[in-house]
């Protein structure tokens, strides 16, 4: 197609008019392949995302909302969505300022096994959930190599919230800390070091200088955390084991729920999972112009 | 504040591999003492990645010399914390806090010291009164251009009455006509505040119009410490000689106080044998003379000067510039032959 142009555009230079025309029919071209290019991104989407969103409303209504409202607010559907939702609060805020601390360390302090730590800290998204809980399963489960020292402290780890806690601190890990040690990356130590000329502590220059400026990225790291937090399932389910009113999450419920056929409760739950979801993307969105508006600030 | 520096020295390595004194090391300081008098106006003049930059960041407690020692007014301040070292630093790219609003920026030094706010707040105007931005306090860096950007970097550095200021390349990112108006606005500024002031340049115009001392740095050493005229006149090193100005080098052989290169010789105090012969553009005469030892190749005007281009035998080219209407230049052209003679000259023995 190209080796057709190029040949055509001297054969047709000296009419001005056909020039003209011709480069309306190349732009054109461009403005169609535009439309095709978004038409896949906007079917692949649907297929993907909203076509399972719609098949599950559409379901829901089938059933009966009146079904479907009254198994959600059972209460083993309630105490499972409240356990997701301590379980979000904790990686949270254990996030904040594990993410904060591990980023600062990471991006601005140079020691050995700066690198290994970089991966390791990446480790959560490369590995599945699985295999982490039963590995997890393997240090402080029933038979595992720290049992023994469990057992005389009378620490119930596994089967009980602490694995629960575990499971998921591990996989939101990287979420919070990565996003940070990209924006400390990106906005340099000049602005520290001018604040340690201008006499400002350690603490004076975080709290004045670096915190707003990452301010936003934190607040998106938290973000993914939260969402992360509340979709996890793998681990969850191998290191706290479904138990309903103690270790069931809103994920295993819906899980066990599809297993008993007990189709109201399990879609229900899916649809509240899949409001809360769509409130953190709208939140994320929100934080993604300003995060681009405060990196483009100065330069 | 005086200051004294003595045998700094500072070797950056790969840390990532842990692997110290591998060749991936690289010695950016090299064993550099001097002084500053009180009051003073310093440039660090060399060229990118001579190490001029370390050093100031080691004045500044930005960076930790290996070995040597700093001295603030006869006290040790080697291992004092930026902090604590009553000190003021302009950043190359301004470094301005994003988030605060000049007038903030400028009072962020007095913030951070608990002075009472409406005082920092009038300091702060005060201050940008004097580097000409007075009512441009509300506004946010992005929204200033590039050398107004740095006079609110200089008027932060200002606000806390360092005692020592300290300018990184202060006027390399601002275009040229800005930068020739702050380079007489910095001149200026410090004769009526007075403050110790080192500045960090690779533009030698720059040094020797605005400073009292230069400091010639060059692959981590300091090649010559002296006024602007000392500098220019008595180069001690030939790498200064070949830095200030526009110079001809020669290989040379020196006999009897004359360096000879083919046709061309001149008078000059080195000791007889191989020598590298330094001849400045503005120390050499030529005049038309058909027994001549050159041939003109070129003739450039460069506004008020012109530069003559010529091949002398047996030496190879030669640059000489002249003031456009001296009287020498009658009938120099192109093609034609030239008569040369160097007024002054230095030879650096070579091996």
């Amino acid at each position: 197609m190209r080796a057709e142009r190029d040949v055509g555009a001297p054969a047709i230079a000296p009419v001005e008019a056909a020039k003209l025309d011709a480069r309306d029919t190349r732009g054109d071209r461009l403005a169609a392949g535009r439309v095709a290019l978004g038409a896949v991104v906007v079917l692949y989407l649907a297929v993907v995302l909203l076509g399972p969103m719609g098949a599950l409303v559409a379901e829901v209504s089938r059933i009966g909302i009146g079904e479907v409202l009254s198994a959600v607010l059972a209460p083993p559907a309630l105490e499972a969505l409240g356990m997701s939702i301590a379980l979000v609060a904790i990686s949270v805020v254990v996030n904040a300022f594990v993410g904060t601390i591990g980023a600062i360390a990471l991006v601005r302090h140079r020691f050995v096994g700066r690198g290994l730590l970089g991966a390791l800290a990446d480790l959560p998204l490369a590995v599945s959930p699985v295999m982490i809980g039963l590995a997890f399963l393997l240090l402080v489960g029933r038979e595992g190599v720290l049992a023994p020292v469990l057992e005389a402290l009378d620490w119930k780890i596994v089967y009980a919230f602490p694995g629960l806690v575990i499971g998921t601190l591990f996989v939101t890990l990287p979420y919070t800390m990565r996003e940070l040690a990209y924006v400390l990356e990106e906005i340099g130590t000049s602005e520290e070091e001018a604040a340690a000329t201008l006499g400002a502590s350690a603490w004076q220059t975080f709290w004045h200088v670096t915190f707003p400026n990452v301010r936003v990225a934190l607040g998106y790291g938290l973000l993914m955390t939260a969402a992360r937090a509340l979709g996890e399932f793998g681990a969850v389910l191998v290191l706290g084991g479904s138990i309903s009113g103690q270790t069931q999450t809103a994920t295993t419920f819906i899980h066990d729920a599809v297993e008993e056929r007990a189709l109201a409760g399990g879609y229900g739950m899916a649809l509240v999972l899949g409001a809360i979801s769509v409130v953190l993307l709208a939140l994320l969105e929100h934080l993604k112009h300003r995060r681009a508006r405060a990196l483009g600030r100065t330069k | 504040m005086s200051i004294r520096v003595e045998h700094l020295k500072k070797r950056f390595g790969d840390f990532s591999t842990g692997s110290a004194g591998s060749a991936a090391d690289f010695v950016a300081v090299d064993d550099v003492s001097f002084e500053v008098e009180s009051g003073s106006l310093v440039a660090l003049l060399g060229p990118s990645g001579s190490g001029k930059s370390t050093i100031l960041r080691i004045l500044a407690g930005l960076e930790a010399p290996d070995e040597g020692r700093v001295l603030f007014d006869g006290v040790d301040a080697t291992h004092v914390h930026a902090r604590a070292r009553a000190i003021g630093f302009v950043f190359q790219h301004y470094a301005l806090f994003r988030h605060l609003t000049v007038e903030e920026n400028v009072a962020f030094g007095l913030d951070v010291r608990n002075v009472p706010k409406a005082t920092s707040r009038r300091r702060a105007n005060e201050l940008l009164d004097l580097v000409g931005l007075g009512g441009l306090g509300g506004r946010y860096p992005s929204q200033l251009s590039g050398g107004q950007r740095q006079r609110v970097a200089l008027a932060r550095a200002l606000a806390p009455e360092p005692k020592l200021l300290l300018l990184d390349e202060p006027f390399g990112a601002v275009d040229a006509k800005v930068r020739e108006e702050l380079r007489e606005w910095l001149r200026r500024l410090h004769d009526e505040v007075g403050v110790t002031s080192i500045f960090v340049t690779h533009d030698q115009d720059e040094a020797f119009s605005v400073s009292d001392r230069v400091l010639v740095i060059h692959r981590g050493r300091l090649e010559q410490l002296g006024t602007p005229s000392e500098i220019l006149d008595e180069p001690r090193t030939e790498f200064v000689a070949g830095f200030v100005g526009e110079v001809n080098v020669f290989p040379a052989e020196v006999a009897n106080g004359e360096a000879r290169v083919g046709a061309l010789h001149a008078k000059v105090g080195a000791p007889d044998g191989h020598a590298r012969l330094v001849v400045r553009s503005y120390d050499v005469k030529l005049w038309r003379e058909d027994a001549g030892i050159a041939t003109v190749e070129r003739v450039v005007t460069l506004g008020d000067r012109v530069r003559v281009h010529a091949l002398v035998d047996g030496a190879g080219s030669l640059v000489a510039q002249f003031p456009r209407r001296s009287s020498l230049l009658k009938n120099v052209e192109p093609g034609c032959r030239v008569q040369v003679e160097v007024t002054s000259a230095r030879a650096y023995p070579r091996a």
